[in-house]
């Protein structure tokens, strides 16, 4: 399914955070979304999914949901947003109950997705038993259980430690391929977003305007520090001056797109 | 020079001590006995522990004991079940809808200071001086830190469950039956704890006031005819009574809450 995103805007009363992005995804494409804090990439995520109502502009998507799709905007959130009183099939689960399925259906679905994930040994556990990277294993999980057509990534590696965010970024790559699906992947992070996106879209401090969208054009098993050098740096002359700007502003009180009511 | 490092740290935690409560308790009722025994205090001011304990004998054996228990907890388990109820229906609108809150709140804090037996008075004229005026009494006392403990209860439900909920299209009857109900149970578990507490309270209170049965009356007559003894003994009867509550809680705690951190 492709995403089109035209003159998109987003205010929290007087702030301003998203100023007219235009983008469009690709079928099978992975955008990912970068620019310093604070600069409406969260929105803009909250916005793709509709979880948030754009204070201007619209979204419209072409194509059909792959077969099997029940949820065709699906998040993987940062802090996991696993409910902690069920266990890990029970989260996964969860995602599906509300469907007409079959339990057999259900429960295949369940234990696909908990098999591709790792977690096959872990469905009876508790997300308090499971490290950071687990418990994002089961979010990951719990994603793909509705077959999306579209994959919206919040930072979803950011409240690891750098090792397990190496794994999750291996095991990512391994796993994409197998369904393709379309993603945006936000991220503060460089080299995540070089190592998985097809394309990367800068955005600027706040409010937020699409600087530049740069294509990554190394194949995916060749990007290594190397290859990716050029653009590395290409990319951090970009939002460099503006992470520094953002850094030394003050913090005004926004609802981010998570606690927006 | 060479000197061992001095070590600083250590204490300021507190370690459970599976006896010294034991022996703690039996030291005091030693102290009360031997100081009763030797005459050191009137048994009319403070009866000694052994005569307690035989006022709590006859009159389990005389069939007393239960007349008195079953008819407080009656009344308790009524107000308890109505008051409980409603609190709880109440703080849940509190918890989620605005108007509500906005309507609702400054209602019930205006209401929750006022010893609830002041209007026992009110109530028996209302309801006649039997059972409903002392199940009403109860139940009000409950309903206040029932509604209260309930929706900050809600309050404490991170919103990105909900979000994500929402996310994965999950009906809002559901999200409030699969995500907010189990995320507040911390909350409401305390506010039984409470509100159990204050039933206790109240059903004494309520018993002073025409009451033929129950463990209040059974006090209140017993202070009349200057039978400390028996006084003291229908003291130990609530004590066990809201000890037992306690454990009740703690356990349904460990049952229902196992999967907090």
């Amino acid at each position: 399914m492709r995403l089109i995103v035209e003159g998109v805007g987003h205010r929290y009363g007087a702030l301003e955070v998203l100023d007219g992005i235009s983008l469009t995804v690709a079928e099978g494409e992975i955008v990912a979304v970068i620019g310093p804090s604070g600069c409406g990439k969260s929105t803009l995520l909250g916005i793709l999914g509709g979880l948030l109502e754009p204070s201007a502009g619209r979204i419209l998507t072409d194509g059909a949901p792959p077969a099997g799709c029940l949820n065709p905007f699906t998040y993987v959130f940062q802090d996991f947003a696993l409910l902690p009183w069920r266990s890990v099939a029970g989260n996964v689960a969860f995602a599906l109950e509300h469907h007409r399925l079959t339990a057999a259906e259900r429960e295949r679905r369940v234990a696909e997705v908990l098999a591709t994930t790792g977690l096959a040994d872990f469905a009876d556990a508790l997300p308090k038993q499971l490290s950071g990277g687990m418990r994002q294993r089961v979010g990951i999980a719990r994603a793909l259980a509705v077959t999306p057509a579209v994959l919206l990534l919040d930072e979803p590696l950011s409240a690891l430690d750098a090792q397990t965010r190496e794994l999750l970024i291996e095991e990512f790559l391994a796993l994409w391929p197998r369904h393709r699906t379309t993603a945006v992947y936000v991220t503060h992070n460089l080299d995540e977003a070089l190592r998985l996106a097809d394309r990367v879209c800068v955005l600027s401090r706040r409010p937020g305007r699409v600087r530049e969208i740069v294509a990554v054009d190394v194949p995916r098993p060749e990007r290594d520090g190397a290859r990716l050098a050029s653009l590395r740096d290409r990319l951090w002359r970009l939002i460099q001056d503006e992470a520094r700007a953002a850094d030394r502003e003050r913090q005004p009180e926004i609802l981010d797109a998570g606690d927006h009511r | 020079m060479m000197a061992p490092l001095r070590f600083r740290g250590g204490g300021f935690t507190i370690q459970p001590k599976r006896h010294t409560g034991w022996i703690a308790g039996l030291a005091v009722i030693a102290i009360w006995q031997g100081a009763s025994s030797a005459g050191w205090v009137s048994p009319i001011f403070l009866p000694s522990p052994a005569g307690i304990a035989q006022a709590l004998a006859d009159m389990a054996l005389s069939g007393q004991l239960w007349r008195h228990l079953a008819a407080s907890l009656k009344r308790i388990v009524a107000g308890f079940v109505l008051g409980g109820s409603a609190g709880l229906a109440i703080g849940l609108a509190l918890g989620l809808l605005s108007h509500v809150r906005a309507a609702g709140l400054p209602i019930i804090s205006a209401l929750f200071p006022i010893p609830k037996i002041a209007l026992l008075p009110l109530f028996i004229l209302w309801f006649g001086i039997g059972e409903p005026s002392k199940v009403a009494t109860i139940a009000l006392g409950v309903f206040f830190p029932m509604a209260i403990a309930t929706y900050s209860g809600v309050d404490q439900v991170p919103r990105t469950l909900i979000r994500m909920a929402q996310s994965f299209d999950v009906p809002a009857l559901a999200i409030v039956g699969k995500v907010i109900l189990p995320g507040a149970l911390p909350g409401i578990l305390a506010g039984v704890r409470i509100s159990a507490s204050i039933g206790l309270v109240l059903v004494v209170a309520a018993e002073m006031i025409g009451a033929e049965f129950g463990v209040g009356a059974y006090i209140l007559t017993a202070g009349n005819l200057m039978r400390t003894e028996d006084l003291l003994a229908g003291v130990c009867l609530l004590s066990v009574l809201g000890i037992t509550v306690g454990f009740a809680v703690s356990a349904a705690e460990r049952r229902l809450l196992g999967w907090r951190q």
